[in-house]
């Protein structure tokens, strides 16, 4: 009786409807929003600097509306994607051959390693040389962008590989060939899909800001193009949706880590 | 020497990458001799090397060297105050760190250094644009790990604080911060990696500055054994930099 007492009641309470963390996050949100709309119209800053929420939402659904973004952020989109599949695939190759092998991984890693974090964006120059200004001097500064962070956590993911599957493909006499396919790259799907998220993300800054220097289309180029015309809520807009674009994107490929997961077990 | 021991020496391994570096420089060297690469596309690397001196004497690297390094001061000075301030208040008041934990993480997956022509508009064309952008790339890293570092303080010592009667202060002082203190610097480390990489990047690209900004004024006048000296350069200086902060982690690691 008297655990039915207790279930009544504990059915019987109700959860709020908006959590503290909720609350807590929309209360920051709209200070945000509140503190930025009196710095617009207080006119402490220059005129437009900080334009108003209002302009910035109008740019917003101009932006979305405007058949010509969608073309510059397929532009962007095919950059960024042909740099992720041509860096992505030399990273794997690379990453496998350093993970597979002590005495290659001692010898070429370091260079890897400390050629990782050098800024990318100054070997633009050269690219323009050897590619032109089109697209594929954005997709070669995007592919040298993404190489390194997926080729070293490959190489690290392959040293992580349990020896047992190693074994069971050897025991089996597997080729090369199977023993990539079928152990390999099976066994190390997270750090490559991890590598993955971090080369997108280095890959798409690199290609974007080779567009703020020198290109006629692009996301990059309508993002320099808004700030020599001083067009500043279209800028906002822009910086804002790409934003979203990106830790969309980002979000989805770790998404798709966790899925793999999930199926493993 | 067998492939057993090959395999086991320490120092094979590195003759065999500085080798294969010296090759592929000796091969260029070939390819633009023979005509069989463009000398007007990539310059024989005899002619960069010459250029070094060039670029060291005529171009004031030293003086571009040291501007560039005065950003990433003033850059990690902002990192440590600011970072650490937030990543400590978020740890302090949970709700807080609850409600925005998440979007820290978020910023730093975003492409944040896209917002140098804004800071351009608000700041001007100057090292403040250059220094705010690094600062802005670093800040989330710092944050993240801080609030990591304080909340791993192993519970032993802070019962040992406890049963002293620490108050919260010196609770703080005595024994959560020294024990955060290697994590605290592994994300000071990344945030001043990207600090780094955000200060020469937008140096070049709004072509103000020091190292970043010789690239940039190299390439215009389209000397090319100096456009690539200089950027061998500023791989030196990163490589360097890496090493010496990896250096001095691995020593405060060890000393805590």
């Amino acid at each position: 009786m008297a655990d039915a007492g207790r279930l009544t009641q504990a059915t019987g309470m109700r959860t709020p409807a908006i959590g503290p963390v909720t609350l807590v996050r929309l209360a920051i949100i709209a200070a945000i929003l509140v503190g930025w709309e009196a710095l617009a119209q207080s006119g402490l800053l220059y005129r437009d600097v900080v334009p108003s929420l209002l302009a910035i939402g109008k740019a917003i659904v101009g932006l979305l509306t405007d058949p010509d973004y969608y073309w510059h952020l397929g532009v962007t989109a095919y950059e960024v994607g042909a740099a992720l599949l041509i860096g992505g695939i030399s990273a794997i190759v690379v990453g496998l051959i350093l993970g597979g092998n002590k005495f290659l991984s001692r010898a070429y890693e370091p260079y890897l390693y400390y050629l990782g974090p050098t800024p990318k964006i100054i070997f633009f120059p050269i690219m323009i040389m050897w590619f032109g200004v089109g697209p594929p001097s954005k997709i070669a500064l995007g592919v040298l962008s993404c190489f390194f962070p997926i080729a070293l956590s490959v190489a690290a993911g392959m040293r992580q590989i349990e020896p047992v599957l190693i074994r069971v493909g050897k025991s089996f006499r597997a080729n090369s060939w199977q023993m990539a396919t079928k152990i390999y790259l099976p066994a190390m799907r997270h750090p490559i899909i991890n590598g993955i998220r971090l080369g997108l993300g280095v890959g798409l800054i690199g290609t974007l800001l080779a567009e703020t220097k020198l290109s006629n289309r692009g996301i990059g180029f309508l993002i320099i193009q808004a700030y020599s015309l001083f067009d500043m809520p279209r800028m906002y807009a822009m910086l804002i949706v790409l934003f979203m674009l990106a830790i969309g994107a980002n979000a989805l490929i770790g998404r798709l880590g966790g899925l793999d997961q999930i199926k493993r077990f | 020497m067998n492939a057993a021991a090959l395999a086991r020496s320490r120092s094979a391994p590195i003759l065999l990458g500085i080798a294969t570096l010296a090759a592929f420089i000796a091969l260029m060297q070939v390819l633009v001799e023979t005509g069989l690469l463009n000398r007007f596309i990539v310059p024989p690397p005899s002619d960069v090397a010459l250029a070094f001196e060039r670029v060291i004497m005529e171009e004031h690297i030293l003086a571009r060297f040291l501007l560039t390094m005065q950003e990433c001061v003033s850059c990690a000075v902002l990192l440590a105050v600011f970072g650490i301030s937030i990543g400590t208040l978020l740890h302090k008041v949970n709700i807080l760190r609850l409600a925005t934990e998440t979007w820290v993480a978020a910023a730093a997956a975003a492409p944040t250094v896209l917002m140098y022509p804004l800071f351009m508009v608000i700041f001007g064309r100057s090292a403040t644009t250059i220094v705010m952008m690094g600062f802005v790339a670093g800040l989330p890293a710092v944050i993240l790990k801080t609030i990591e570092g304080l909340s791993g303080t192993k519970r032993v010592l802070m019962n040992v604080g406890m049963s002293f009667k620490l108050t919260p202060w010196q609770m703080f002082w005595k024994i959560q911060f020294p024990s955060a203190l290697p994590t605290i610097f592994t994300g000071f480390k990344l945030g001043l990696i990207f600090a780094l990489i955000n200060v020469v990047g937008v140096e070049f690209l709004i072509n103000f500055g020091g190292l970043g900004q010789l690239i940039n004024d190299l390439a215009e006048r389209y000397d090319l054994a100096g456009t690539y000296a200089a950027i061998c350069f500023v791989i030196l200086v990163s490589v360097c930099f890496f090493v010496v902060v990896e250096w001095f982690e691995r020593w405060l690691t060890r000393a805590a």
